[in-house]
């Protein structure tokens, strides 16, 4: 059923059970936010996406304030950016630095963004950091850079709410909280698959990709060139971009819109993407020589090999004599030109894929 | 699949056989455990305790190679408590009195002998399953990897026509494909017995559209299977030309297929990395790979989608297309000229029905909020499917099948008392061409080991860490020995993953009579410490 209310003077409409951020997002209204994931439940933690309701004697937060009829909603005050500025400046004051490499994760620029937004420089309130860096956890996969958590727990709902996996939760309170494992162990003797959800989700880079972190170096600042794509494992197909500098795949980002995976991914589609540029890459083609080794040889001459023998079978034993098996791999094209090659070449059946084992 | 995988989060019955999906198909596993927090109930049937039976409200511990007469015994209890779909019965579906008749004899507790599986818990099943409004199957290769797969199969199917559970949001028949483009490879015609699309190479009316097309005479019976072929090698299959499959450590009884390999007079091996299986060709041709190729590939939901290429290919790398097209253009071959692979995929669009309406730009654009790129697409306007079944079947009817449970290939004996079983696991991929080459996954799983019942292992004076000497009918490897409950007692489980661990020896004891797909699933072994 649809509703209306007033979003800074303007009469909008909503339906029932859609949040006051979710409505003024749908009308390209500019609402901060640090804790917010649109594919996890609210969870009000950050108060940025406070705005002022009629009626209500403090700000409420947008994002977990369903809408009702008639709401009146104003969402950028004087009063209101004066209490996200005051609330950025606490956040930054406690974090060992804001400015992180975008290769950290998909979200990890958030929090440097909305410092620069709200002008907030970080010295009117220092003091202590909050956060203890799990420095001995050396999995290969996921820095746990906890200096720079912002208790967002971004990281814990995406695991239990999105994973299902439950690998990680809150210890402690207040300025002591931390983000652990049962008996604050290495992730590894977790329940965590390394699904690395947590990296992708985290608004300021305390969760950070450690593969992709390799090549910092290179990339400096830059925000890396994105390739959409299709992932190379299961049948699922998850849509991820994949991140490169100069010729080089840096790392892999879930695709948030991606139809099949709505920004979910497992181990192998984020972490293991290497064997493309591995040096053990076939660079040219190989022909079997007469001392029984596969040589090197030019295009031509391995072209002129492979079709020769095939010529060659062909005559002497008739052209059932041939089988082709496609690559349930590649693309659709590589398979369509395979059974092409069998049914329009030698006018038979005799082709398969890789489906049977 | 017959459902998107969107509805992974919609059923309130889901019954999972045969699918290790946390491990196997992670994210779509996200789905389901979205449904099981709302409060899904979820039913798992599987020889070992998976990811999936730990999440479970009801888990059927299955003997491997049982599941007919699992299915079986539940079709019996749904018919027995008038759990039926007369509707749906009477409208879609044929041979519903037969088959009613058929399952009156194979009662749960009948069933129990054959599975292990308690009858009452074979009942609980059905009755959740019959009585769900939006019940769900989901199934992977334990369904197919077995002599009886298809008979395996017309068991979820009957299931699926006695309750008709198809065909509405969060219900459906759901295999979960394995790999990024295997329904690509099988809706491009890359298939002994289909054209592009599925179109019978038997029906007179598309060997007359594929003569016409590839302006030459085209075979009028069926080709033969991978299976057959590999088995003819040497006898009267005499040259091979492999894209991108290490056929050696993925498919059953490596020495079987190393000896059909090498007995063939010419092999051109196409792929990224010299497999074991390229080591063995006349030619080998390096490919682009995934992230230096552009083209289309099809997933488990038939959501036709675009790869692009984001880096160069190393050295001399070419597409597979390419070097496909070099060749035939090299015999003679005419229609091979392309440049791209635009033309190609198009091509295949025109001459598949399933896929007519798509063409390389739509497959550009992506999906919107108006065109979904799930086949069927039968022309231009049309949206995508993205669920079968809605109001007919392809066929007509949908109809029950009289299946009979059979007794794998082989069976546990005195010389080969333990069951072996074989899959993936979550941080390898197949035979680790590609994860094996991926920096850090070797942290969490350096190496392959057996996982054997607690249990079991005094009584085969086995070691937890230690190594063992596992044999079956057709060869030994040595394996390390990992006690887990994750293995029933009596059944152990190791993935192919690891060349140093060739698992694939071991299995090959049977096919599917139709399909040819081979029992892995199914080995009996005997094990020794070393």
């Amino acid at each position: 059923m649809t509703h209306t209310m007033e979003i800074d003077g303007v009469e909008v409409a909503f339906s029932e059970g859609e949040t006051i951020l979710e409505i003024a997002q749908r009308h390209q209204k500019e609402i901060p936010t640090l804790c917010y994931d649109p594919r996890l439940e609210p969870f009000g933690g950050c108060r940025l996406c406070i705005v002022e309701l009629e009626g209500a004697r403090n700000p409420v937060a947008s994002c977990t304030t369903k809408a009702t009829a008639g709401m009146v909603v104003r969402t950028t005050t004087d009063t209101i950016e004066a209490y996200r500025k005051t609330l950025l400046e606490m956040v930054v004051g406690e974090n060992r630095e804001v400015d992180v490499s975008p290769l950290r994760g998909y979200a990890s620029g958030e929090l440097a963004d909305l410092r620069d937004k709200y002008g907030v420089n970080g010295t009117s309130i220092t003091g202590a950091t909050s956060g203890t860096s799990k420095t001995d956890d050396g999995n290969p996969f996921i820095l746990r850079d906890y200096e720079l958590c912002i208790s967002c727990y971004r990281c814990v709902r995406v695991c239990a709410e999105q994973e299902g996996d439950h690998a990680i939760n809150v210890m402690n309170r207040g300025f002591h909280t931390q983000i652990t494992t049962e008996f604050d162990g290495l992730l590894k003797d977790s329940a965590c698959t390394f699904c690395g959800q947590c990296i992708q989700t985290c608004p300021t880079g305390a969760l950070a990709d450690k593969k992709a972190l390799r090549a910092v170096d290179e990339v400096e600042d830059a925000v890396p060139d994105k390739t959409r794509t299709i992932c190379p494992y299961c049948g699922v197909g998850c849509s991820v971009d994949i991140l490169t500098k100069d010729e080089k795949i840096v790392g892999i980002h879930p695709a948030m819109d991606g139809p099949a995976n709505q920004g979910a991914l497992c181990v192998k589609g984020q972490f293991a993407y290497d064997f493309v540029q591995h040096p053990d890459r076939l660079k040219t083609p190989l022909i079997r020589g007469d001392d029984g080794e596969l040589h090197e040889a030019t295009w031509e001459e391995a072209l002129d090999r492979a079709a020769e023998g095939f010529r060659e079978v062909h005559a002497e034993h008739g052209r059932h004599s041939i089988y082709g098996i496609a690559s349930g791999r590649a693309p659709s094209e590589a398979a369509y030109l395979m059974q092409k090659f069998i049914r329009a070449g030698f006018g038979t059946n005799y082709i398969d894929n890789c489906s049977r084992a | 699949m017959s459902n998107p995988l969107v509805d992974m989060q919609k059923p309130d019955v889901i019954f999972c056989i045969g699918t290790n999906m946390t491990e196997c198909h992670p994210v779509a596993a996200t789905g389901l455990k979205k449904a099981v927090a709302r409060g899904a109930k979820l039913i798992v049937a599987d020889p070992r305790r998976i990811g999936l039976a730990e999440m479970s409200h009801l888990y059927l511990p299955l003997r491997v190679g049982s599941d007919t007469a699992l299915l079986l015994g539940m079709a019996h209890v749904i018919a027995r408590e008038g759990l039926i779909d007369e509707d749906f019965i009477e409208n879609r579906t044929t041979g519903f009195d037969d088959f009613f008749e058929h399952i009156s004899e194979w009662t749960p507790e009948w069933a129990e002998t054959i599975t292990g599986v308690p009858a009452k818990d074979i009942e609980t099943a059905a009755i959740w399953y019959g009585t769900a409004n939006r019940g769900a199957i989901y199934y992977t290769l334990g369904i197919t990897e077995h002599i009886c797969g298809v008979e395996n199969v017309q068991s979820l199917c009957n299931l699926v026509l006695m309750t008709g559970n198809v065909g509405r949001e969060g219900t459906g028949i759901n295999p979960m494909r394995g790999q990024n483009n295997i329904q690509g490879a099988g809706d491009s015609g890359a298939l002994p017995n289909n054209y592009p699309g599925f179109q019978a190479v038997t029906e007179p009316e598309y060997q007359a559209k594929f003569k016409a097309a590839y302006g030459r005479e085209v075979d009028l019976e069926k080709g033969i299977t991978k299976v057959t072929a590999l088995d003819l090698c040497g006898d009267s299959i005499h040259a091979m030309l492999i894209d991108g499959e290490n056929t050696l450590l993925s498919d059953p009884d490596r020495e079987h297929c190393e000896h059909a390999l090498r007995s063939l007079e010419h092999l051109v091996v196409i792929d990224i990395f010299l497999t074991e299986t390229a080591e063995l060709a006349d030619v080998v041709l390096p490919a682009t790979a995934w992230g230096e190729t552009d083209g289309i590939c099809t997933n488990t939901e038939r959501r036709v989608q675009r790869m692009r290429a984001a880096v160069p290919p190393p050295g001399e790398a070419k597409p597979d297309w390419w070097i496909i097209s070099q060749i035939a253009q090299r015999l003679g071959f005419k229609g091979f000229d392309y440049d791209t692979p635009k033309p190609i995929f198009n091509e295949l669009c025109r001459l598949s029905p399933i896929y007519e309406g798509l063409d390389w730009e739509r497959i550009e654009k992506g999906a919107t909020d108006i065109l979904n790129n799930q086949w069927p697409v039968p022309h231009k306007e049309h949206p995508g499917t993205p669920r079968l079944h809605e109001e007919t079947f392809a066929n007509g009817r949908g109809i029950f099948s009289n299946v009979h449970y059979r007794d794998p290939a082989e069976t546990i004996s005195e010389e080969f008392p333990i069951w072996l079983t074989t899959g993936r696991r979550l941080q390898s991929y197949h035979t680790r061409t590609q994860t094996g080459r991926a920096q850090g996954i070797d942290y969490l799983l350096p190496e392959e080991s057996l996982e054997v019942n607690p249990a079991d292992l005094e009584k085969w004076e086995l070691t937890d860490g230690e190594w063992c000497k596992m044999s079956s009918a057709r060869g030994s490897i040595t394996i390390k020995v990992k006690a887990t409950n994750r293995s029933p007692s009596g059944t152990v489980f190791a993935s192919f993953s690891f060349a140093d661990v060739p698992v694939n020896l071991l299995t090959g004891s049977g096919y599917d009579p139709i399909t040819h797909t081979a029992e892995l699933k199914v080995c009996p072994v005997r094990l020794e410490p070393l």
